[in-house]
């Protein structure tokens, strides 16, 4: 479903993933586990598209499966160059979505790839004052929506279904009625992005750190919403953590150590044990 | 009769564009009078009127322990200008909540003359400018505090956001006072849209524009708070600021 291959890319000219490669099919969890440093936000920022961290090399094949319902007629698959210049286009042609076609991530802005169905959980949830969760999350819930060729949500409908994501999640619906993360303390933004997620409910979700800043209480609450929202047969997660604990309630399918900006070793939900054990540099040796 | 044409060499019309309102100067008389009554309260918003050249002059005579609230959205596609004056009797109170919203080669400004003449008086200001392309957006706020005007309260919190790198902000307090128990408060700050949020925005779907517009959106948002009827303004506000980010 996500499929990186040879991935390099750097941050103010200095390299900080030296050749990523990486796979991971629908319906799988994958952890990415590694030391301070190694590049594991910097995969998650280059995934979602942030500006500044620039791809020098490799590719990034998502394939995201929408059921093509109420969507514009199916397009035939783009040669290379043609998905190069996606970039030009002023938005989603409505369909490109449909079945299963390979879209080349890297040439999308942020907000298409939003629309293709990836999502990013921030390491460190930015505050938006002056603007509520309420509208900050129902206006990028419909431009998706209006991207993908989905009709929008009304106001009342949009509620509806915030109150409930946020219920799921053990969070106070008055909370969505303030500024976006104004004044939530770490482990409240943690919970709000996973608010995020169910309302988004997304086909990819990437997860950078999402289990800092949590007591027991929030991160079994956390992981127990990753596994609602987000284990199912046509999605995939690629959970970023430095700790075993969040892989306690989110079981992996494979786990991966990221060092100096490449994967050094991989293998099953066993190697985040033997990592919490021995430590990384045992471990990647 | 209309007053003679003004000069850049009159600090109040220093930031002025002359050469658009120059044309059209005869159609506008002298200022507007209000007078508020002892007791009672004014609520006033001024919304734009879509002409090219806008220009609004007022004067508000604020009497014994009467208010007046003000919320002006200014944001004239050439040359818009809002002209406040204000005086303020024992215990009257003045709140001007305001936005320049610009882009192209527009000029909007905002300028005030607030007088405190005696005790007790207190007056906010806030103004939140909103600026792309080659527009400059101003803000003159004089404050006199007459003497024996004691425990005037004066307050100015001006904030500008500039899109491009073309746009101008001015900010230019200007305190006279004579009384020395009083409190006079200004604050004047000049950013531009934080990255990070921006990126935030479009992770979660929103095109660049309609990231910046959310952004501005929140930036401008509390301006509206206490209106009883906030709805157009706002409205008007929402619309402004999509023209800006386009």
């Amino acid at each position: 479903m996500l499929t990186i291959t040879n991935l390099h890319a750097s941050v103010d000219d200095k390299p900080i993933l030296n050749g990523v490669s990486l796979e991971v099919p629908k319906g799988e969890v994958h952890a990415i586990m590694g030391p301070n440093g190694s590049g594991k936000s910097t995969l998650a920022y280059v995934l979602a598209g942030r500006p500044g961290y620039e791809v020098t090399e490799g590719s990034v094949r998502f394939t995201p499966s929408f059921p093509g319902e109420g969507r514009g007629p199916v397009q035939n698959e783009m040669s290379d160059a043609e998905a190069s210049h996606r970039r030009d286009a002023p938005i989603l042609g409505p369909g490109l979505r449909r079945g299963t076609e390979a879209l080349d991530l890297l040439s999308m802005e942020p907000h298409e790839r939003a629309a293709a169905g990836l999502f990013l959980g921030f390491q460190y949830p930015v505050e938006i004052p002056g603007v509520s969760s309420l509208q900050f999350l129902r206006e990028s819930f419909n431009a998706q929506r209006r991207a993908r060729g989905e009709a929008e949500l009304s106001g009342g409908e949009f509620i509806r279904l915030a109150r409930e994501q946020a219920a799921l999640l053990g969070m106070d619906a008055e909370m969505l009625k303030r500024p976006v993360n104004v004044g939530f303390s770490g482990g409240e933004k943690k919970r709000a992005e996973m608010v995020q997620m169910g309302i988004m409910d997304p086909k990819f979700a990437i997860l950078d750190e999402t289990d800092s800043g949590l007591d027991i209480d929030a991160l079994k609450a956390v992981g127990e919403g990753i596994n609602r929202i987000m284990r199912r047969p046509d999605k995939g997660v690629l959970l970023i953590t430095h700790y075993q604990r969040l892989l306690d309630y989110v079981e992996p399918h494979r786990v991966h150590v990221l060092q100096g900006g490449r994967i050094v070793r991989s293998g099953g939900p066993e190697l985040a044990k033997e990592l919490e054990r021995e430590g990384y540099a045992e471990a990647a040796a | 009769m209309t007053a003679p044409f003004p000069s850049h060499k009159q600090e109040e019309w220093r930031y002025a564009d002359l050469e658009a309102l120059r044309p059209v100067w005869e159609q506008f008389a002298g200022p507007v009078t209000v007078t508020v009554a002892p007791g009672e309260s004014l609520e006033e918003v001024w919304l734009p009127s879509g002409d090219d050249v806008q220009l609004r002059r007022v004067q508000i005579a604020l009497e014994r322990g009467s208010s007046a609230r003000i919320f002006v959205l200014n944001a004239a596609p050439v040359y818009g200008r809002i002209e406040l004056e204000v005086s303020l009797a024992e215990g009257a109170e003045l709140k001007l909540f305001g936005a320049n919203i610009g882009t192209g080669l527009s000029t909007n400004e905002i300028v005030t003359n607030v007088k405190h003449a005696a005790p007790n008086g207190r007056s906010l200001q806030v103004v939140r400018s909103v600026l792309g392309g080659k527009a400059t957006g101003s803000f003159i706020g004089k404050i006199e505090v007459a003497h024996g005007a004691q425990k005037t309260d004066a307050e100015q919190s001006v904030k500008a956001m500039l899109l491009d790198r073309g746009a101008t902000a001015n900010a230019k307090p200007e305190l006279e006072i004579f009384a020395d128990d009083v409190k006079c408060a200004h604050g004047a700050s000049v950013g531009e849209l934080d990255p990070v949020q921006l990126f935030y925005a479009e992770s979660r779907g929103l095109d660049p524009a309609g990231a910046r517009a959310l952004l501005l959106e929140g930036f401008i948002a509390r301006l509206w708070d206490s209106a009883q009827q906030p709805d157009a303004i706002s409205e008007a506000a929402r619309k402004a600021l999509r023209t800006v980010v386009q």
